[in-house]
């Protein structure tokens, strides 16, 4: 956590959306190399996000982030933050 | 008059349509699919235009030019090392957001690009506006639009390169990082251009921009350099991830202000992709899909071929027939009759079940489905230790094993990248299935096609076991990150599914004509030899050869005879089959190879069982050891899969054998 962080309530994770929310990208806190590859791929904040559906054995997710389908598991996004819209 | 000459590069995101604008600008015949991360090394082929020799060079995709995955660091190596004329950058139209985060690491690298909007057709038709004139100021790069498939906007894309490359002139826009990013990047240019023998193919500002983003690639390349320890002190006093989130964030930030002054989007509407996705990846009905696919697949590569397979059958039966009465002398009628006929002949009926199994496998990969299936399964694999991606290598290996194992470049992790290489050759391939259909076939009468498919069973289960077991011991850790791009399905265009057919089937019969006639040959010749003996006797050659493995395959069930067929088969999984041509070609050959096998009481439905078993799993072949050589580069993990699959194969086969002995079969 950096200095400016300070709780907010309406932020959660992205692995609490359900198929059809939209949300807005807050934070990414993945660790690794999966973080850039994330940020390359558009996961950045600000970014809109929708959950498009979960796999038919519920991970991973395949959801809709700058207009193409891009799939996660559901560890990752449970360390991406998020604000529901 | 000389022609001159240009070098041009096409990089871009993978699935952009890079192979199909080379294949138009080239005539080449590389392979298109529709999935991210077909390409995984580069291509080069040329084109003569108006007085101009131009060198096109296509690259694997990639995200960025930070590499994660092997496929991704030949691209991002070859552009800056390599340093060709022009860069092209192919973006895809109707994805262009995500798209222009490369353009933007590429304008840093302060290449000359050109940036090729191809796929106008999808985003035309969804109703997104380009304006192309707004890009080009925007960019500050010229920008011509392509239809790829359809080859549309070629000449114009070769008339731009040529007068690019007349103009010579810089393009390209620089992304300010702000204050305190900005700072930090000054103070590296400045250490590091203090290092007067540094590569100077690199800019300096690139570099420091990388560093800061966390790049270990770029670390590693100046770690030898004097100024290194300098540079360390900087990147070790700030927050790496927050400066690669910052980094990203203003790259975005750059696309955000002048993205929606080059284009107007269609509304987010439900597309058809979408609504074949809500069936095909539904809850319930996704995995019955899959499997129904998958044995849809297997049916058809049966069934479409019997009626092709009786015509060779029948057409080599007569020629046999034609040669043994009428070729003298009478070793040069065995030669043609039981050597090359037989075990050639063998081999060649099973053409069009190849063809078949490649077509279905191009549509599959045309169709955007593979990505889907490695979506589906990502879980499943997870659990047994590998992941989501290594499903496509794996389906990939139902045709051939060797452009598989090269399939797994686009895995991001090494280890889940090793453990793809060395299960995928117990994934059997179109090259194995000869023996399944010649022993199933004369053994198993209407349940051939069951035995058959049960060994493509027996094939996962074994590379399932495999990978697990390989987790618990030699390659720990669990699998990495699933991050991948769904790309929207597509109607598989029959041009490159049939090319795709007609290359690999071709292959095939090429393979019959060389490695397997020589093959043939070598052991109608072990077979004849010493002078005198009866052909195929346990006298001749072969007959030695056999009995000298004989102990070690005994208790599998293999006679003599088997025995040699498999080590013949060694070299290419057909050769087993050829073999049992070569051996059994003595006699009446009007007989077809399957009723003298059934006339042997040597092999049983049982030892034919413990044979398939054995052939599936036993050493791959030749040609896949040596691209597990070059893929892992190590002797350590090709020997070990050698000698693995060997053991696995022997234990297999021991369990059937001999439990079926005891049960009495
Ligand atoms: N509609 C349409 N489809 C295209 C066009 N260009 C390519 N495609 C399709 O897009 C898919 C990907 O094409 P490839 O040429 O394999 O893409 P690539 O960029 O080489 O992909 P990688 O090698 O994986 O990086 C294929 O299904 C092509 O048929 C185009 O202009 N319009
Ligand atoms: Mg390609």
């Amino acid at each position: 956590m950096t200095g400016n962080d300070f709780p907010d309530i309406h932020e959660t994770t992205l692995d609490t959306l359900k198929p059809g929310e939209k949300a807005k990208i807050t934070k990414v806190r993945v660790k690794g190399s999966a973080r850039r590859k994330l940020f390359d791929m558009g996961m950045v904040a600000g970014s809109e996000i929708e959950l498009v559906r979960n796999a038919p054995l519920g991970d991973p997710m395949d959801y809709r982030i700058k207009g193409y389908h891009l799939s996660i598991r559901k560890e990752e996004a449970r360390q991406i933050f998020i604000h529901k819209l | 008059m000389e022609n001159r000459e240009i070098k041009i590069a096409l990089t871009g995101n993978p699935n952009v349509g890079k192979t199909t604008l080379f294949n138009a600008l080239t005539g080449s015949k590389q392979h298109v699919g529709n999935w991210p991360g077909v390409t995984v090394e580069k291509k080069s082929g040329r084109v003569s235009y108006n007085g101009y020799d131009i060198e096109v060079i296509d690259l694997p995709g990639t995200y960025s030019l930070t590499a994660y995955s092997m496929d991704e660091i030949i691209a991002r190596d070859f552009i800056i090392e390599e340093k060709p004329d022009i860069v092209i950058q192919v973006v895809d139209a109707s994805n262009l957001e995500r798209n222009l985060y490369l353009t933007t690491q590429l304008m840093e690298l302060g290449s000359e690009i050109l940036i090729v909007l191809n796929m106008c057709d999808i985003a035309e038709e969804r109703g997104d506006r380009i304006y192309i004139d707004k890009m080009e100021e925007l960019l500050a790069t010229p920008v011509i639009k392509t239809v790829a498939t359809r080859k549309k906007g070629i000449c114009e894309l070769l008339d731009k390169v040529i007068e690019e490359k007349e103009i010579e002139q810089y393009h390209g826009h620089e992304i300010g990082y702000g204050n305190e990013i900005e700072e930090k990047v000054l103070e590296i240019e400045k250490i590091l251009s203090d290092d007067e023998t540094r590569d100077k193919r690199y800019p300096l500002r690139w570099m420091s921009v990388r560093l800061l983003e966390g790049d270990t690639n770029v670390r590693r390349k100046i770690a030898g350099s004097p100024v290194y320890d300098r540079v360390t002190e900087i990147l070790d006093s700030i927050d790496q991830d927050e400066y690669e989130a910052e980094i990203a964030d203003k790259r975005y930030l750059a696309i955000n202000t002048i993205f929606p002054q080059m284009c107007t989007r269609a509304n987010d509407t439900l597309t058809k992709s979408d609504m074949i996705d809500r069936v095909l990846t539904n809850k319930y009905l996704g995995i019955p899909i899959f499997l129904a696919l998958m044995w849809g697949a297997f049916e058809l590569t049966f069934a479409f071929a019997t009626p092709f397979m009786d015509m060779i059958d029948l057409s080599a039966s007569w020629v046999s027939e034609y040669v043994s009465s009428s070729l003298e002398p009478s070793w040069l009628a065995s030669l043609v009759g039981d050597g090359i006929i037989g075990g050639v002949g063998a081999v060649l009926v099973f053409v069009p079940n190849i063809f078949i199994l490649f077509f279905l496998l191009s549509l599959l990969e045309g169709s955007g489905y593979l990505a889907r299936a490695a979506f589906i399964m990502d879980k499943l694999m997870y659990k047994i230790g590998m992941h989501g991606k290594s499903f496509i290598p794996m389906l990939m290996g139902f045709g051939c094993n060797v452009p598989a194992i090269m399939a797994a470049r686009s895995i991001e992790d090494e280890k889940d990248r090793l453990i793809t290489i060395l299960i995928v050759p117990f994934v059997s391939c179109g090259a194995r299935l000869p023996i399944y259909v010649l022993f199933a076939g004369t053994f198993f009468g209407r349940q051939a096609g069951t035995v058959i498919f049960a060994m493509y069973i027996l094939g996962i289960v074994i590379a399932v076991i495999s990978a697990k077991l390989l987790r618990a011991t030699v390659v720990k850790g669990k699998p990495a990150p699933f991050i991948m791009e769904l790309p929207p399905y597509r109607v598989p265009t029959m041009k490159t599914s049939l090319i795709h057919m007609w290359d690999n089937g071709f292959m095939y019969i090429k393979k019959a004509g060389t490695i397997i006639l020589v093959g043939v040959i070598v052991i109608w010749a072990l077979a004849s030899f010493p002078w005198g003996v009866t052909y195929g006797s346990e006298n001749s050659y072969v007959g030695s050869l056999g009995h000298a493995v004989e102990p070690f395959m005994k208790p599998l069930g293999f006679d003599w005879k088997i025995s040699v067929a498999l080590i013949f088969g060694l070299v290419a999984k057909e050769v087993v089959v050829a073999s049992m041509g070569v051996l059994y070609g003595a006699g009446d050959n009007s007989e077809a190879l399957s009723e003298r096998i059934m006339a042997d009481p040597g092999i049983t439905a049982l030892n034919s069982l413990s044979l398939m078993a054995f052939s599936l799993l036993y050493m791959p072949c030749v040609a896949t050891v040596g691209v597990i050589k070059k893929e892992t580069g190590s002797w350590k993990w090709t020997l070990f899969a050698i000698i693995y699959g060997i053991a696995v194969a022997w234990i297999t086969a021991f369990v059937i054998y001999q439990g079926g002995s005891l049960l009495g079969y």
